[in-house]
């Protein structure tokens, strides 16, 4: 099937609408002059200074405890929730729970932000890297529920039942026939509840207190006043480690699904 | 669906079955839906300066007397205040208009988009699915950012539009409701395009060529046939752009500048900057009574969508 003329144009502007500013940020990132906006040659000054900002590091530093731990936990409870979601079909208050899964993707950040800071104080819990975790893992684990249900609907549970009329127990079940199935489902959750978490502004300037900077409160204190190099270079360094990521990662569950394919098929 | 399968007959099944609902359900319970009424209740409550700033607190060691004195305190003093003021109103009427031509906007680029992924070879589909959802992958922070270097005063838009020869002063966008458009519409876009190709992609293609069989043009065939079918995308689409939008704080705080009024950017400084907690709250269950609608909606829509997917 070939492309008609008006579906390549759409893809193009597509792309250039979705990279160019990207690839603008990127470029100038490697700008010699202070000023963004003009260019005055090629430097690597930024990321130099940028290495010996003690603030950016601690705060980078905090960010990603707050993402390894809060998706992690995200990851136990978004399966859980998931299996619950597609394997039982009634029980008192489903409707709400099924809401409670959809509503967070939704929702609008300064709600939740707002609403689990008044939590944290009605409940005199200090606020800092510990409430932020808690944050993310609550909001993370409807993404996690998500991803993981849309693959474990699809599951054949006759695999399931043939390992339980084999004697399997059903943890044994779960963690030798399931899990295996679902696996890229979960991993891909828990790298969403990773980003996400790294991502998040609102939820945890609200929630965190003055011991936590995360990264991306440290950046938005310093981008309201303007565009900064310092930032371009954050950014790029940011931009490299996901396009890094994601790419391996989609390398890596091709290969593992054309080596599957290839048992099933020997 | 069977309910119960072996794993979750006996005693030890349906403990392991109540552990699983109670686990999720309880944290759930505790850290979303418990919250909620924490707003409810400190949006009925007075601004005082103290820690918390507000009262009446609850105070246990009084038992029910406590109880009984803090609803007697109660009053709905900062919603009669959020009715009054003029600023209110503006911020969510213009919330929701920015919201809904955005989501508009989003649907006009991403339709196109979604339309051609469905049509391209097979082997390339992944890799355009992948260059979609990549820019999602970013920080949205950064996004966002990306457009204040471009649509400023010395920016990078003005710049080459100078050089061009088009336009002798540079126009003002940056600190304006545009900007606020254009941002929304970069940074929800693959939301847009996700689900309405999900359900392009399922589409029978028979349909449409026994629409032009049966002597449709090509756009009445797209008009009766593809649109209708892909309406199950449009709605999540649209519903995944225009809730999270509507009280976006980080889009005008960053490119609407002091012009631009989103009721997510009143409640954070009405929270931060007033610390006035209660009519924070207050414009906080406000905007979600607003928004109840569109969630149901979205939470029926993903049941449906998660019901056809056992089929």
């Amino acid at each position: 099937m070939k492309l008609s003329r008006f579906n390549i144009v759409s893809l193009t502007l597509c792309f250039a609408f979705l990279y160019l500013p990207i690839l603008v940020l990127v470029i100038y990132s490697f700008n010699a002059s202070k000023l963004v906006t003009v260019w005055a040659g090629f430097s690597t000054r930024w990321y130099a200074k940028l290495f010996h900002d003690e603030a950016f590091l601690q705060a980078a530093f905090v960010t990603l405890k707050v993402a390894l731990v809060s998706a992690s936990i995200a990851t136990v409870l978004g399966t859980m929730a998931a299996w619950v979601l597609v394997r039982f079909s009634r029980f008192a208050g489903r409707t709400l729970f099924s809401g409670m899964i959809f509503a967070p993707l939704v929702i609008p950040d300064v709600i939740l932000g707002l609403s689990l800071l008044l939590l944290f104080i009605a409940m005199n819990i200090d606020r800092g890297v510990t409430t932020i975790i808690i944050a993310h893992a609550t909001f993370s684990m409807c993404y996690v529920a998500v991803v993981v249900s849309s693959r474990l609907v699809t599951f054949d549970r006759a695999l399931e039942e043939a390992a339980l009329d084999l004697g399997a127990t059903p943890f044994q079940a779960f963690s030798l026939v399931t899990l295996p199935v679902i696996a890229p489902a979960v991993v891909s959750g828990w790298l969403l509840s990773f980003t996400l978490s790294l991502d998040d502004l609102v939820i945890a300037s609200f929630v965190s207190g003055p011991a936590a900077t995360t990264l991306p409160m440290r950046v938005f204190s310093q981008i309201r006043l303007g565009v900064s190099p310092e930032i371009n270079a954050l950014s790029t360094i940011l931009i490299t480690l996901v396009t890094i990521g994601v790419i391996t990662t989609s390398i890596l569950s091709k290969r593992s699904a054309l080596v599957r394919a290839g048992e099933a098929e020997g | 669906m069977s309910d119960d399968d072996k794993a979750g007959s006996g005693f030890a099944g349906r403990l392991r079955r109540a552990l699983l609902i109670a686990v999720p359900y309880l944290w759930l319970g505790l850290f979303f839906l418990a919250p909620f009424v924490i707003v409810l209740k400190i949006s009925l409550s007075d601004s005082v300066l103290a820690i918390p700033p507000y009262t009446p607190t609850f105070d246990p060691s009084r038992g029910w007397e406590g109880i009984a004195a803090m609803f007697r305190a109660f009053d709905f003093e900062n919603y009669v205040w959020l009715s009054e003021d003029d600023l209110y109103w503006q911020a969510y009427l213009s919330s929701l208009r920015i919201a809904a031509l955005s989501t508009l906007l989003t649907l006009l680029a991403g339709y196109p988009i979604a339309y051609a992924m469905s049509r391209a070879p097979e082997r390339w589909r992944p890799i355009l699915l992948m260059l979609v959802i990549l820019p999602f992958w970013t920080s949205f922070l950064i996004r966002v950012y990306a457009w204040m270097g471009i649509l400023g005063q010395n920016g990078y838009l003005n710049q080459f539009l100078i050089w061009l020869g088009l336009i002798d002063t540079p126009l003002v966008i940056l600190g304006t409701p545009v900007a606020v458009y254009i941002g929304i519409v970069y940074a929800y876009l693959p939301f847009m395009v996700l689900p309405i190709f999900s359900s392009l992609d399922r589409l029978d293609r028979s349909l449409i060529e026994a629409a032009l069989d049966l002597g449709c043009s090509r756009l009445q065939a797209f008009w009766l046939v593809t649109w209708p079918l892909s309406r199950p995308g449009i709605i999540a689409g649209c519903l995944l752009v225009f809730i999270p939008a509507v009280g976006e704080f980080v889009i005008p705080s960053l490119l609407g500048g002091s012009r631009t009024l989103m009721i997510g950017k009143v409640l954070w400084d009405e929270f931060f900057a007033n610390r006035d907690w209660p009519l924070a709250s207050a414009v906080a269950v406000v905007l979600l009574l607003i928004l109840v609608l569109p969630i149901l909606l979205f939470q029926r829509h993903a049941e449906r969508q998660q019901r056809r997917a056992e089929e």
